[in-house]
């Protein structure tokens, strides 16, 4: 016990001994981000690659969405023609379905639970290990954060990411709160000239420690679940560790590094709320990104069940998906089509936030892999089958883009199996019963 | 007077710590249940008083098990994003306790030195917070841990009251503050068997009844025996039965059987209801609450009369969206007048189920929804399991208000009951919900839609019935609504669901309280008292 007492003393007072000069935050240097990109054309190639995924509810309209042509130079049809700006940055998956081998659709989760996790449940409540969990664990931590969660709907609950089977992690619903989170207290501006470990900082982190020497009489006796679920507390202790070790120590240079300013919020289901929300998460997550607070995001637009609808519509999106009529001469939802295409312009303009920053030659969609899936492939059907699914950026020149992948009836894990080859993931095979897949899509490796 | 009492115990010294022996010391086997929110803010206000803010985190709402958020507690654990916000709370809870204006309430010592490690000081501090915070002593290698933390960070900060306040925050975060670990231990009775040891029962006890953790006395009985012998438990049960904090139990309860977490997604449109506003979003919970806790503890009420009962409780907010003139009473400080009100004989207004939280929890924002109110008295008051709807199905019909000949959802949903794909379910839950269809989605009466008489009549459990006020009386003798209450009441308590054994059991006791009356301190006591309520059952 004295020696643990000792040890850590003699830790925090190494710790202290950086220096005691007074931390001054400078401007950041704008010189950095010169326009050629050439001074970074070097480093650029050793900033680590990124993942994120990217959920939209409902999925599109049936029929009006899939390309006549496969591979690259494909058309896009009316339907997403919003994505036209973003075509060569991106990959569209059609054809793709979810599998759930006799188990009762619990509609508008089962299949985002099977795209997300590579299985499907028997029920509502169960869940496991997402697809940015096992990347994150690949890609190794080097961040603050091991991964953002937010959601733009307001509703905290929206989330498809998990590490292990003991509940899933929460969305940050406020754009102000992540923006505290990230840029606030603890953040050290990776281009600042001045450098000095808070003190305060080393005594939380030493605190968590000593939490963690509980772990081993924790642990004794206690039921097979029960270990599984405290690992994973002690896995998120392990990982609040690392963010305070992160903040004790001199972050390296990135040049393009900016901290974005602080916006007022208006969070809500309106669609011009949720739209606002989304850019402005975008704006975060890519500057977090860019930044090195994390390397792993999960955003949703909102509820699966979605609630986006404009003022005074009777019905929310979901209601619509089931009960707005088919026009007959049009053949398709009016109004669903519609809210369908605005998700798709959300979708557009996160991947321009995330292409917006430049680094080197290159941007920061370039080095990143966001997954965007849905929950239905026709939502108003509640449908498992002909799941439109996109991938953007490509993960540091791993993932050919530009492309689309015309599948027929593969498994859509297809899609997630694919990136974490991409990412260097080297696992033989994922997901389970048939949504078990041992091939990448091998033409859009590099 | 219970917190105070609780402090003053708390300040009071070592005389119960110095004492006690160590949890872990016989433990067979431990599980895990999630503290909630509240019942980690209770924990905190109980400790420090009730002027620490303790406010909001990111904490995930978390799983329905078996209907309750209460059951899917035993499954969760701690996500980083949680963690991290658990942290900083913890810190800034820290901060507020080490704050000189309370440092001579809370801190039990004063140090030799302010800038110097104390152990001594530190120590008492530490092993008295730590007995509430765990719900059991510290064990020794614990209060080392503690007071080593401690130290290490007065050095540091050479600051005292920073480094015990890295020692609080330290515990804040541990998990055996933000899990109740249940240690069990073999059953003297029953070697085979094992049981909840007599911290653990406190806690069981004080969470079920008060959602709280143990207050002075409950820890006293724990680590005396007291709580393992019957007449012990006994004692211990009635007083906490007796106590104004049952009420908080009882809130916990209901608002987690209700489903009152959907408070958090409710946007009923007041652009096409203007009278529901936030003030009678606000009030709606509490008026349920308000009214069941009158119900049950003071009118010592039968829990299956809150589906008939014409007894509530309104502000001016609520008495606009019920269309009732209610006697305004003098706002004092702006705070809501609450006011009893009895809606007359022949009104439609009867029961829980004519309350707004009911009523606008499961509609739509711009519309009532028959099947989401159907779907919701079925699983929510009777536990039943209404499946989700198959693929494949066409429900557009229910939407088209220009057909002339399907003005109202009834017309509409006909469709519906008579396609035999959906009429398995709908059967279930729209004959009930469309009789509730007298209410719209801002729970405001009215007897036409879309210009068309609105038809109440249905059948529920064979008896066919002309309108909600027949319907809720019918529902008031099913059967199954009694024992849904029970078997939640029990599933809160444990945090799981009963066994087979326990059903049966649980069956019995439905049969007993139903002839006697289904009055909430009986069903309590009758729960913690029966067979299995400490028993750990493995797996």
């Amino acid at each position: 016990m004295s020696a643990t007492k000792i040890g850590r003393r003699t830790v925090l007072r190494g710790f202290l001994q950086g220096g005691t000069a007074v931390a001054l935050g400078l401007p950041v240097l704008e010189c950095f981000l010169n326009t050629n990109g050439t001074a970074y054309a070097a480093t650029r190639t050793a900033l680590p690659a990124c993942f994120g995924s990217w959920f939209w509810g409902l999925g599109l309209t049936p029929n009006l969405w899939v390309p006549e042509t496969a591979g690259a130079g494909y058309e896009l049809p009316e339907h997403i023609k919003v994505l036209e700006p973003v075509k060569d940055k991106i990959n569209l998956y059609s054809g793709v379905q979810v599998f759930l081998d006799g188990k009762v659709n619990q509609n508008h989760y089962s299949g985002a639970q099977g795209q997300m996790t590579g299985m499907v449940s028997r029920n509502g409540s169960d869940y496991s290990t997402s697809l940015d969990t096992v990347i994150g664990d690949h890609l190794g931590r080097g961040t603050r954060f091991r991964s953002l969660e937010v959601t733009c709907d307001g509703d905290g609950s929206n989330t498809w990411s998990a590490r292990g089977s003991s509940g899933m992690n929460p969305s940050e619903v406020s754009p102000l709160a992540l923006y505290k989170r990230i840029f606030g207290d603890g953040f050290r501006d990776p281009n600042s000239a001045e450098f000095e470990p808070d003190p305060a900082v080393m005594v939380r982190h030493s605190v968590l420690s000593a939490v963690s020497e509980q772990r081993k009489a924790l642990m004794s006796s206690v039921s097979t679940t029960d270990r599984e679920r405290l690992d994973e507390y002690f896995s998120s202790v392990r990982d609040l560790e690392q963010k305070l070790a992160f903040e004790l120590e001199r972050p390296p240079e990135l040049p393009s590094c900016t901290v974005p300013g602080e916006q007022p919020e208006d969070i809500g289901t309106m669609v011009a709320q949720v739209e606002q929300t989304q850019k402005q998460f975008a704006q975060l997550l890519a500057h977090a990104l860019s930044c090195g607070q994390t390397r792993i995001f999960n955003l949703t637009l909102g509820d699966a069940f979605s609630r986006l609808r404009n003022p005074g519509d009777v019905n929310v999106y979901h209601s619509l998906t089931h009960e707005e009529r088919v026009d007959p001469e049009l053949g398709y939802q009016v109004q669903c089509k519609w809210l369908a295409e605005k998700s798709m312009g959300f979708f557009k303009d996160f991947v321009q936030t995330l292409d917006a920053i430049k680094e080197g030659e290159g941007s920061l969609l370039d080095r990143t892999v966001v997954f965007a899936f849905t929950d239905h492939g026709e939502a108003r059907m509640h449908s498992m089958k002909r799941y439109p699914v996109f991938t953007a950026g490509s993960g540091g020149g791993r993932m050919k883009t530009g492309l689309h992948v015309a599948a027929e009836g593969d498994a859509a894990t297809r899609v997630g199996f694919t990136v974490q080859q991409a990412l260097g993931v080297t696992n033989g095979s994922w997901g389970t019963e048939s949504n078990r897949v041992t091939r990448p899509y091998s033409e859009v490796l590099v | 007077m219970q917190s105070r009492s609780r402090l003053a115990l708390f300040l009071a010294g070592l005389v119960l710590g110095a004492s006690l022996v160590p949890a872990t010391a016989t433990a067979e086997e431990r599980t895990l249940v999630r503290l909630t929110q509240t019942q980690y803010q209770r924990a905190i206000h109980e400790l420090f008083g009730a002027s620490i803010e303790v406010g909001e985190n990111v904490a995930g709402v978390g799983v329905r098990d078996r209907g309750l958020l209460a059951v899917g507690t035993r499954r969760q654990t701690l996500s980083a994003a949680e963690l991290e916000s658990y942290e900083a709370l913890a810190q800034r809870i820290a901060a507020q306790v080490m704050d000189p204006s309370r440092r001579a309430t809370l801190i039990p010592c004063s140090p030799q030195s302010d800038t110097a490690p104390d152990a001594d000081c530190a120590g008492q501090f530490i092993s008295r917070a730590g007995l509430f915070l765990f719900r059991r002593p510290l064990t020794e290698a614990e209060t080392s841990l503690y007071v080593g933390v401690a130290e290490a960070a007065t050095n540091t900060l050479d600051d005292f009251y920073s480094g015990l306040s890295a020692a609080l925050a330290g515990m804040l975060v541990a998990p055996e503050f933000l899990f109740r670990v249940e240690n069990s231990e073999p059953d003297p009775a029953e070697p085979e068997t094992l049981r909840l040891d007599a911290w653990s029962r406190a806690s069981r006890l004080s969470f079920f009844l008060w959602d709280s953790p143990p207050d002075g006395q409950l820890l006293a009985a724990a680590e005396s025996g007291e709580l393992l012998t019957p007449e012990g438990l006994n004692r211990q049960v009635e007083r906490l039965l007796a106590s104004p904090r049952l009420e908080d139990g009882l809130r916990a309860f209901f608002s987690d059987m209700l489903h009152f977490d959907a408070f958090r997604t409710l946007s009923i449109d007041t652009n096409i209801f203007p009278r529901f506003t936030k003030n009678v979003e606000d009030d709606a919970r509490e008026q349920t609450l308000r009214t069941i806790a009158d119900h049950l503890l003071n009118q010592n009420g039968d829990y299956r009369d809150l589906f008939v009962t014409r007894d509530t409780f309104l502000t001016p907010a609520l008495a606009a969206i019920y269309g009732v003139p209610l006697a305004r009473s003098q706002e004092l400080g702006g705070a809501v007048p609450w006011m009893p009100y009895q809606f007359p004989e022949g009104d439609s207004r009867v029961g829980l189920l004519s309350h707004v939280s009911f009523l606008s929890l499961h509609s739509h924002p711009g519309r009532s929804s028959p099947t989401l109110r159907g779907a919701a008295v079925r699983e929510i008051f009777l536990c039943q399991t209404v499946p989700p709807p198959p693929p494949d199905v066409d429900f557009s019909l229910v939407e088209d208000t220009e057909n002339p000949n399907m003005r109202t959802v009834r017309e509409r949903l006909t469709e519906h009951r008579t396609n035999p794909v959906c009429a398995g379910c709908h059967s279930l839950t729209d004959p009930i919900g469309l009789s509730l269809e007298v209410f719209d989605a801002a729970s405001v009466y009215r007897t036409t839609e879309n210009g068309a008489p609105i038809d109440t009549s249905g059948e529920l459990g064979g008896s066919a019935y002309e309108g909600v006020v027949d319907m809720a009386a019918i529902l008031r003798d099913e059967p199954q609504a009694a024992s849904c209450v029970i078997n939640r009441a029990f599933s809160y308590g444990t945090a799981r669901g009963p066994t087979r054994a326990e059903r049966t059991w649980l069956g019995d006791v439905q049969e007993e309280l139903s002839t006697q009356g289904l009055k909430w301190r009986d069903l309590m006591r009758t729960i913690i008292q029966g067979p299995d309520f400490f028993t750990v059952i493995a797996g």
